[in-house]
């Protein structure tokens, strides 16, 4: 997109009396020595603003600027990293200059020509979506929130309501001859709740977002909507009897219980894991890893969602991944640097937090594909077990394989009915076999509503999840009901 | 540093800025950073970064009416935008009566020389150096230590900056150096990873390559052939480093902003015996060198030495500012965060808890964050070892351990002497009465 590209020089060369060929001799100056196998200069410039509510008013907002250039050295496994604040052709050098400490004897490497500036897909448009809506307009939309919340139950005794977004417009150029920019926008509203019944609170949240503008919470009401949800979840906690522990059925809701595929498997297939040999994975392309009603993908390429990138922070555009087809592992989440050492391909999944922090092999969006079974139909097939319909977060140990999420809403099922709501648990598993459980696959296939953030070696992207109902034959539940 | 003068001549402009555009009070936060990291894994050089950071965070006041900004560029015209960004957000945020800065006498004016400042003149070269050695220790450790996630020298230095428009401006030097090692350790059922770090301000005290890097080969060979546990009730030993945690919960629970809200399960907990009576937790901000240490807190407030436990009772609450005057109570210096908070041991060995819980489980490690602020609940994912008549038995994995925080803490038996000094709060082991765990 012209735009794009348009932004792009105007926010990191332009300014600074900046020219291609200055990036361009800057690579030069870290390969040309020898001794280096890539080299790439990451340009940022993001902005952002938050809003939060609570009492019934809007009493916090925050405005912020950061900008920066990160360069990076590759030499076989070995990484030199420096990054300013300053964009300017002096501290591009200074950095040049710092990074060349890893590099061996060697033979002298040129740049490869680049043939023009590459944007990758159309997923979203190159907006601005702080100006998205007048001040009054975000205001008028929290409070509007926070009225919905508080009318639906006189239970609901607190409301908090935060609104962010941001547009991040980057500029990679690298020494194999990648000069690609991306500007991305994104937006994400938050609610969440306490209830009261005699004494007892319980908490409820809801929200969303996306790669768009703010009137994404006006269309279809979707702001009043995560109000409503909010507050149907903690009506339903004051309910919640204690959930119970141990091993048993469970079936997980669709959409954003996908965040099972995330830790269970996602992790596990990054490509700097398996390279290294340090995940439960590692070595184990062809094999079977999940029952065969069972295909997952990593999607960068969604129209609009949170974890959908036009290219990924290398300049490589974003793919479908099939990471397990029909039940058989297939493949790795590549970035450049791990795909090369691997002979693989990069698959479009090379992503840093800023240009302050070093790409690492990320997901974008990570979910099953829909199966034959109605939801209602895998409820019905359980005697016993439980139904855990939303999550908050999780986490994995890549290395023994062990995941756990923690439900945050979840039921009994009893006799192939749901029967009471519980309190929330962590659930507990092993990634490598967790999916050789599933007996059944919903049709109801869904994505999360955009609120998702992975975190990785301190670093922390937006990512998306999603899947089906699905049926698990056998998972930890841990709760304090024996 | 020798841009101190620099970061101060930005700071007055904010100050000055602030008012010229019309504000009725304001704060600034500067943080300036530099640092290295360097990585081996398999004894081979891995990454090197080079960090340089600098951030200007920016509170305006408009009467009761609050706006901030933040940005890393300090150029005068960058400085004045920022400013106007905080004044054009505070022109829509509502009033509100207990927005403001902290009342002037409660400043630190007189703040104390922490010592937190170590500089450590370490090369790339001499930095990847300590961490191939402790990496190379590790290795050696035990024939089962199969692959690594390899080994980090960082050290980085910092100058702080605060100063508000009752006149106040702070400014620290402060410094934090690491090396840690994360190994995976293999055998015919599988591989463990597990890991140890040292930090410490002053680059001499560093604990030593070899006992870093074996303490982690022999957490991750100790772990190897884990199995689950059977479903049940049994008392469970926190080591140190999970233990924080636990500590931790309680903190958030009687902080100001969890207390107004009323989104704690230890609301009007003011008082209230918490703990068993022998429980005693204080704060010491005022350790020297110590990396919980700060003269003051993030508002300018002086932090000072107080108890927060006393005879299982809680004291006093954690509050800023802000969460203070909604509780109608004064800020305890807290903006930030707690300083050097420490739960008291009860004078136990780690070698008399395990005899003294008998049978039950060792918690080494959590994973998750299943605990409710809320309602207390407690569920997390854990590893760590069962333990049968004071004799570590075999190690445990893709088990959960759950129970209300309220009755964990009621249920404290006693607090190890392996005192965890590198974090902000320090404690010993924990010996719990009773949680359930959740296994086969």
């Amino acid at each position: 997109m012209s735009d794009t590209i348009e932004i792009a020089k105007a926010t990191f060369l332009n300014p600074f009396g900046l020219q291609e060929s200055d990036l361009n001799q800057t690579l030069a100056k870290i390969m040309s020595p020898g001794g280096v196998d890539d080299a790439d200069l990451y340009f940022q410039h993001t902005h952002y603003e938050s809003w939060s509510l609570e009492d019934g008013r809007v009493k916090d907002g925050s405005f912020g600027i950061e900008s920066g250039v990160g360069v990076r050295a590759v030499n076989g496994e070995k990484t030199g990293f420096a990054y300013s604040d300053d964009i300017s052709l002096a501290a591009l050098e200074k950095s040049a200059q710092t990074v060349r400490a890893i590099a061996r004897q060697g033979q002298s490497q040129s740049v490869q020509a680049w043939t023009g500036m590459q944007t990758g897909h159309q997923l979203y448009q190159a907006l601005d979506p702080l100006g998205s809506l007048s001040q009054e307009q975000k205001i008028a939309l929290l409070e509007s929130v926070d009225v919905e919340a508080r009318k639906q139950d006189p239970r609901i005794k607190q409301v908090m309501v935060s609104m962010a977004s941001s547009r991040d417009v980057i500029l990679v150029a690298a020494a194999d001859g990648t000069l690609a920019a991306d500007v991305r926008p994104l937006v994400r509203l938050s609610v969440s709740v306490v209830a009261e019944q005699n004494g007892r609170r319980e908490q409820g949240s809801s929200g969303g977002g996306g790669r768009t503008e703010y009137d994404f919470f006006l269309n279809q009401d979707r702001g009043l909507e995560y109000a409503r949800e909010a507050v149907r979840q903690a009506l339903l906690n004051l309910e919640a009897v204690d959930a119970p522990a141990g091993n048993m059925k469970v079936v997980l809701g669709s959409g954003w219980p996908g965040v099972l595929l995330h830790e269970a498997i996602g992790h596990g297939l990054e490509g700097d894991f398996n390279r290294k040999g340090s995940s439960a994975f590692s070595g184990r392309i062809g094999e079977k890893v999940a029952s065969p009603i069972c295909t997952v993908v990593d999607d960068g390429t969604l129209s609009g969602r949170r974890g959908s990138l036009n290219i990924d922070d290398e300049g490589t555009p974003t793919q479908v991944t099939t990471l397990i087809e029909n039940g058989i592992l297939k493949n790795y989440m590549q970035d450049k640097l791990n795909a090369r050492l691997m002979g693989m391909k990069p698959t479009g999944n090379g992503r840093r937090e800023s240009y302050a922090h070093l790409p690492l092999p990320r997901m974008t969006n990570t979910y099953m594909l829909a199966g034959e079974h109605d939801p209602e139909e895998i409820i019905a097939s359980v005697d016993k077990g439980i139904y855990a319909a939303n999550f908050g977060g999780g986490q994995v140990d890549i290395t023994s394989g062990k995941f756990v999420f923690s439900a945050s809403e979840a039921y009994l099922i009893e006799n192939g009915k749901i029967t009471q709501p519980v309190r929330g648990a962590t659930l507990i598993g092993n990634g490598p076999d967790v999916l050789t459980r599933v007996s059944m696959v919903g049709s109801d296939m869904n994505l999360d509503k955009g609120v998702g953030t992975c975190g990785k070696d301190g670093q922390s992207v937006p990512v998306g999840v999603g899947q089906p109902t699905l049926k698990v034959d056998g998972l930890t539940v841990g709760g304090t009901s024996a | 540093m020798q841009d101190k003068q620099a970061y101060l001549d930005a700071i007055q402009l904010v100050l000055d800025e602030a008012k010229a555009q019309g504000a009725s009070a304001c704060e600034c936060a500067m943080g300036v950073e530099a640092g290295l990291s360097a990585s081996v894994r398999l004894g081979e050089v891995e990454t090197l970064e080079y960090h340089q950071d600098k951030g200007l965070g920016i509170t305006v006041y408009l009467g009761q009416s609050k706006g901030s900004a933040s940005t890393s560029d300090l150029s005068a015209d960058s400085i004045k935008q920022t400013v106007s960004a905080a004044c054009g957000i505070a022109k829509y945020t509502a009033a509100d009566e207990c927005a403001g800065l902290p009342e002037k006498d409660r400043l630190a004016w007189d703040y104390p020389d922490l010592d937190l400042y170590h500089a450590w003149d370490v090369q790339a070269e001499q930095a990847l150096e300590l961490a191939k050695e402790c990496e190379d220790h590790a290795r050696a450790f035990d024939k089962r230590i199969s692959n690594s996630e390899g080994a980090t020298t960082s050290s980085h230095r910092g100058n702080h900056f605060y100063a508000n428009s009752h006149g106040f401006i702070g400014h620290y030097p402060s410094s934090r150096h690491s090396v840690v090692c994360s190994v995976i350790a293999q055998d015919e059922q599988g591989m463990q990873r597990d890991y140890w770090y040292t930090a410490s301000r002053n680059p001499k005290e560093l604990e030593s390559m070899r006992q870093i890097g074996e303490t982690a080969a022999k957490r991750a060979v100790a772990r190897l052939n884990a199995r689950q546990l059977p479903t049940g009730q049994w008392p469970v030993l926190f080591t140190p480093d999970t233990a924080i945690g636990l500590v931790g919960h309680f903190i958030r629970g009687i902080r100001g902003g969890s207390l107004y809200r009323k989104t704690s399960f230890l609301l009007d907990s003011l008082g209230e015996q918490i703990f068993p009576d022998w429980i005693h937790m204080d704060e010491q901000p005022h350790i020297k060198a110590a990396l919980g240490s700060a003269p003051f807190d993030s508002e300018g407030v002086a932090t000072q030495s107080r108890d927060l436990v006393k005879a299982g009772v809680v004291q006093a609450y954690v509050l800023d500012t802000y969460s203070a005057r909604r509780l109608n109570m004064e800020t305890t210096g807290n903006a930030g965060g707690v300083h050097n908070l420490t739960l008291e041991s009860s004078g136990h060995s780690y070698e008399d808890l395990l005899s003294q819980m008998g049978t039950g489980l060792i918690v080494t490690d959590l994973m998750g964050q299943g605990v409710n602020n809320v309602t207390g609940t407690y569920s997390r994912g854990a590893a760590g070892f069962w333990l049968e008549n004071g004799e570590i038995q075999f190690p445990v994995h893709e088990i959960t351990i759950a129970s209300n925080l309220k009755e964990m803490f009621k249920g404290i038996i006693a607090v190890g002497n392996d005192m965890d000094h590198r974090r902000n709060i320090r404690t010993g082991s924990i010996l719990v009465d009773k949680m359930t765990i959740a296994g086969e």
